[in-house]
């Protein structure tokens, strides 16, 4: 009796020493499968010839061939690239401006940063819908401008093939430039007060301050922003589907919206397999350097 | 004298000081402009009449204030070929955000705690294989989920969004407790378990009660997230299991018969309105998310 309650009692301990990882084992052993298991599978996939039902014979790069030979994809990635180009520089542009004008002991600046900042709090889909609402050709900002007296004023971005892609970036930008602006601002306030003051004692300007020393010491928060920036611009998918569908056509498809057209509205799903992996491939690629650095930064 | 030293920088004095501080808060109201207008028009637009707004300009004020456009898009509106109005995905998408973000905060709240508090060998590498989770374009893992749905019996369901959301919030939530429980000092824990408290009774007596902060700032980043999405809502569910984000657009998108913009805008305020209040109420911890969503240590 005494021996087996002292064998249970020992259990117990080792079990409760194993806890934290009894614990861990089973979100972990999750992650991998949900996500390593799954790129792993759709990799695999995309090196098939999977058509509407998946198809588990390997028959090599096929799939992305066919991918690098659909015009719709060289518009995707065209777009893409306009897309993340503008917005980054657009977005890096305004949070920079904001972050440096309300550091400068601005009265009520807790309601001007939230007025900014909300928009981060809505759905792309909002976002989408409203700015849909006023850009449009007919009820919204050109007749605004032609009620005020520019009566040949022309803005039909939103449904001209060539230009239906800025309206993306104008919503976006609406949308992230606050985000942008908040990332500056916590790193300007984390300038140390002596480097201020040297610049001061230096006889140094408002102008050189902020270009010549402020800046400079954040580049590491430039950094970090255009990252976040770079991603939430490769992931954008809901902003296109509400603000233009895709459309006209398929003139503003990104690779989000191409890769889920091929997937579940074409059924082809080699191609939307490799149309994914590519796209995994470019955010492992920003991404894996930048957590690599970030982790061993703040290390143990 | 420290303080002066660097007034002189930020606030020179004279003349040329008061124009540019002028010139600085025109700039800045400005930009208040430029980011509130599309709320004001969307709200000014949801009171209006469809005759108003076709008569009327974008940015006027209703003349007459009517709700029509609120209680159609609530109850009557057209999502696809039901009539019945958004309040049906209003309720999915409280159904579907409420327990994935209760579950998801927990098991990351346990996760982060497992993995600072109690650190055993790997530990780092575990947290930087799942990190990356949380960055992945989720385009490479629809296809595979879809058919796991389907296996599971969960396909097209709530329940299934639920399980989705959770097992992708985790990333997020085992990060944000993760750097919480980084800033707290061991020694509490230590002298705990010296007192033979077990795991999970510091884990639920200890660490739980003071990681309020953490959890707040995780479940308001949770809510916004899971609220906000549209592609595994419109990847995972059909029609009447859809979240109010896919019900709004379809909404905006449907093509038969008159545009009626006023209900747009009134359907899309509806489904802005849970994460908005939200912001206004708990901004400051929206903007730490937003900070600790960077990666910040």
């Amino acid at each position: 009796m005494v021996k087996e309650g002292n064998n249970a009692k020992r259990l117990r301990q080792a079990l409760e020493q194993r806890l934290p990882q009894i614990v861990v084992a089973p979100l972990f052993a999750a992650s991998m499968f949900f996500v390593y298991g799954f790129i792993g599978w759709t990799a695999y996939i995309s090196l098939t010839k999977s058509g509407v039902m998946p198809d588990y014979t390997l028959t090599g790069i096929g799939q992305y061939v066919r991918l690098w030979s659909t015009p719709r994809w060289y518009v995707a990635i065209g777009n893409l690239f306009i897309f993340s180009s503008l917005f980054i520089a657009i977005a890096l542009a305004i949070g920079v401006l904001l972050a440096v004008l309300l550091d400068q002991r601005v009265r009520a600046e807790g309601v001007i940063r939230t007025i900014y900042l909300y928009p981060m709090a809505l759905s792309f889909i909002v976002t989408g819908t409203v700015w849909k609402w006023m850009l449009n050709p007919g009820l919204g900002l050109e007749r605004l401008v032609r009620q005020a007296g520019w009566e040949n004023f022309r803005f039909d971005w939103l449904v001209n093939s060539d230009y239906a892609i800025y309206t993306v970036v104008i919503a976006a930008v609406w949308q992230s430039s606050g985000y942008a602006m908040a990332l500056f601002l916590a790193g300007l306030r984390s300038v140390d007060d002596e480097v201020l003051r040297a610049a001061a004692i230096d006889g140094a300007g408002p102008w050189r301050t902020y270009t010549g020393i402020i800046l400079p010491i954040l580049r590491p928060v430039f950094l970090s922003t255009v990252i976040i920036l770079a991603h939430l611009a490769i992931k954008s998918f809901d902003l296109v589907i509400a603000l233009t569908g895709g459309g006209p056509g398929y003139a503003t498809d990104v690779p989000a919206t191409f890769m889920y057209s091929f997937a579940f509205q074409r059924s082809e799903l080699g191609v939307a397999a490799a149309s994914a992996t590519m796209m995994l491939m470019t955010v492992v690629a920003i991404i894996v350097p930048y957590l690599y650095s970030e982790l061993r930064k703040t290390g143990r | 004298m420290r303080q002066r030293s660097i007034d002189g920088i930020v606030r020179p004095k004279g003349v040329h000081h008061s124009l540019m501080r002028i010139l600085l808060y025109a700039v800045l109201g400005l930009f208040c402009l430029y980011y509130l207008i599309p709320l004001i028009v969307m709200i000014s637009t949801s009171l209006k009449s469809l005759e108003e707004i076709r008569q009327g300009s974008l940015l006027s004020l209703p003349r007459s204030v009517t709700f029509d456009a609120w209680a159609k898009a609530w109850s009557a509106a057209c999502v696809g070929v039901r009539c019945n109005g958004l309040a049906p995905y209003v309720w999915n998408s409280v159904l579907m955000t409420a327990p994935a973000v209760f579950i998801s905060t927990l098991l990351g709240a346990m996760n982060g705690y497992a993995l600072t508090k109690w650190r055993f060998r790997g530990a780092d590498t575990i947290f930087a294989l799942m990190l990356f989770g949380a960055f992945i374009p989720f385009q490479v893992i629809l296809l595979p989920m879809a058919r796991m749905l389907g296996l599971m019996g969960l396909a097209g369901t709530i329940p299934g969004l639920i399980f989705v959301h959770t097992v992708y919030g985790l990333a997020f939530t085992t990060l944000f407790f993760r750097n919480f429980f980084m800033g707290v000092s061991d020694g509490i824990i230590q002298a705990a378990k010296v007192d033979g408290a077990s795991f999970f009774g510091i884990f639920f007596r200890l660490v739980l009660p003071m990681s309020l902060p953490a959890i707040v700032v995780t479940v308001i980043w949770q809510f916004t997230q899971i609220w906000n999405d549209f592609l595994f809502g419109v990847a995972f569910t059909i029609g009447d299991s859809n979240p109010v984000t896919v019900a709004l657009n379809n909404v905006v998108n449907t093509s038969t018969g008159v545009k009626e913009y006023n209900v747009d805008m009134a359907a899309a305020i509806i489904a802005a309105l849970p994460t908005l209040a939200v912001y206004v109420i708990a901004g400051a911890y929206f903007v730490r998310g937003l900070s600790a969503g960077a990666v910040k240590g």
